[in-house]
């Protein structure tokens, strides 16, 4: 096939990708923007195995087989509460790709500095990524402790080894012949990814997942640059843009920097800061209590957290949803941008369970109305509601932007029990005279108000 | 040298371009939007595809460029089919809810 036609193809290819994030942007078209991607897709693919480079296809096809006989049950067995693990998981196959084929064609010829350049670029942050998404993996999947793990000296230690491998990568660029600091300088990429995720903790996965979904798509950029191609070039920029966005909304989301995220291995547990508070009383409430105030409110915002989503209680929560709907509530969800373990969680399983997403409402929509909500109904969530981050500025959370939960007439929070949030820090929110604490599991707990409520009804 | 420098040239567009893209993605869609740039980033498969189909590789190379296509093959298929099941997950509201 001649050069043009290829390059046209992979030109079409690049416009199905932007057109797919282009159509992202909304529901009603996202799925159009898949149909865009996948036909980008499949004409880098086709266009690619019409090359004349490509001359055996016994082993492309072998992987292309094995690939789909794991890829197709990983799409569908997956449940919705494990997205966060999956993609942490795909963003160590991307990076694994991007990284062995840099090392491929490092020993394939030798290259000139300018495609070295590339490829220590592409290595670096392939190999870096792939440990990085593994570690994510296994904090998120809980094989991992996710308390964040900490040690003297741990942040000089960490630069220490990104420094040296930068600097073997530069001493390659200039002298590409010196192939035994090749192995050396992968070894440090992959040992640089495992401890750049020690130190974080569970509530930080949303931003280091964006991270290194960007990594993931600077890597293929890179890969562009070393093989001289545009399509790689132009789909890896756009995946990278589309990380940092969303890793940059995180951290606003949580009024932190990316050092801060990085280094700052939030969530330890915190000592000497904010004067203890006296242990205070709690007012808690029963199921049936529960259900009277729910069912005789107007207006009720529903905030779940993490917790709905290891409760697994988002279908007992749409029963809820739908049973309140039922005698004219008005239910709505109140979204936090960290709520979960990665951007967007909450409205995913939301969605899974059938609430419809015009229900769902972003921070910034909802939380000017909380003033006028009867209830404000606190499911699994802790850090992001808790009003310290407004009023105490010596609080690890303090100008956090938070929800207004505290704003409602009358606040319901269903917790396992008094322990702290992510941040280690009191929850004053608990402790307010309009407060009731509705102690238990969030879909046991969730369940005996439907019930409780259906009989009333009945 | 001159490659490098178009190279650059379509990269920075590109990013720019990712920007103002991403920022119109409703915060609604963030999980899928992740989910679908995974796939894109499968990209990676048109690399792995040339190392593991060139003439008279050594038996490293197709190794590697086999796992690469794996891997790849791997993201490509469960990113698209994984962002399309949640999609379908999204509803409005009808107009009397079951």
């Amino acid at each position: 096939m001649s050069t043009t036609i290829l390059e046209l193809i992979y030109m079409a290819s690049a416009a199905g990708f932007i057109l797919a994030l282009k159509w992202m942007s909304s529901p009603a078209t996202a799925r159009r923007g898949v149909l865009a991607g996948e036909v980008g897709m499949l004409l880098a693919v086709v266009g690619t195995l019409l090359r004349f480079e490509v001359v055996d296809y016994t082993w492309i096809f072998a992987a292309f087989l094995l690939g789909s006989a794991i890829g197709v049950p990983l799409a569908y067995k997956m449940p919705m509460t494990a997205v966060p693990q999956r993609t942490a998981i795909s963003h160590a196959f991307g990076a694994l790709a991007a990284a062995l084929i840099g090392v491929a064609e490092f020993y394939r010829v030798t290259p000139d500095r300018f495609t070295m350049a590339a490829l220590s670029m592409e290595v670096l942050l392939g190999f870096l990524t792939f440990t990085a998404s593994l570690m994510a993996f296994g904090k998120l999947q809980e094989i991992l402790p996710t308390r964040p793990i900490t040690y003297i000296g741990q942040n000089v230690v960490n630069l220490g080894v990104l420094g040296l491998a930068i600097l073997l990568g530069m001493v390659l660029v200039f002298d590409p012949t010196q192939t035994w600091l090749f192995p050396v300088f992968s070894l440090l990429a992959l040992t640089f990814g495992v401890m750049l995720i020690i130190p974080i903790g569970g509530a930080d996965m949303p931003t280091v997942i964006a991270l290194l979904n960007s990594y993931a798509g600077l890597s293929a950029s890179a890969m562009g640059f070393a093989l001289d191609n545009k399509l790689l070039i132009v789909a890896g920029a756009l995946d990278g843009s589309s990380g940092f966005i969303l890793a940059v909304i995180m951290c606003k989301a949580m009024n932190r920097s990316f050092a801060n995220v990085l280094f700052g291995a939030f969530g330890q547990v915190q000592t000497g800061t904010a004067a203890k508070v006296e242990a205070r009383p709690v007012r808690s409430a029963s199921h049936e209590e529960a259900a009277d105030i729910l069912g005789s409110a107007q207006s009720v915002v529903i905030i779940p957290g993490y917790g709905m989503a290891v409760a697994q209680a988002q279908h007992k929560v749409r029963e809820l949803y739908d049973s309140l709907t039922r005698r004219g509530v008005d239910v709505r969800f109140a979204i936090h941008p960290v709520a979960g373990r990665m951007p967007g969680h909450m409205n995913v399983l939301l969605a899974e369970a059938n609430i419809p997403y015009d229900r769902l409402f972003e921070m910034d929509e909802i939380n000017a109305e909380f003033a006028q909500v009867d209830v404000a109904l606190v499911i699994g969530a802790n850090d992001v509601v808790n009003p310290a981050a407004r009023n105490d500025p010596a609080s690890p959370i303090a100008g956090m932007p938070i929800l207004n939960a505290d704003h409602a007439r009358t606040v319901m929070v269903i917790k396992r029990g008094m322990s702290v949030g992510f941040a280690g820090i009191d929850n004053e929110l608990y402790t307010m005279d309009k407060t009731l604490m509705l102690f238990g599991d969030a879909k046991g707990f969730v369940a005996g108000i439907v019930k409780e409520l259906s009989a009333v009804h009945a | 040298m001159k490659n490098f420098e178009s190279g650059l040239f379509v990269f920075m567009l590109a990013a720019f371009l990712g920007f103002e893209l991403i920022k119109r993605v409703s915060p609604l869609l963030h999980t899928p939007l992740m989910s679908l740039t995974n796939a894109i980033s499968a990209i990676a498969v048109v690399g792995a595809i040339l190392i593991a189909g060139e003439k008279d590789a050594s038996l490293f190379s197709r190794v590697l460029g086999f796992t690469a296509v794996t891997a790849s093959v791997i993201n490509l298929v469960s990113g698209y089919l994984i962002t399309d099941r949640m999609l379908k997950m999204f509803k409005r509201r009808e107009g009397d809810a079951k």
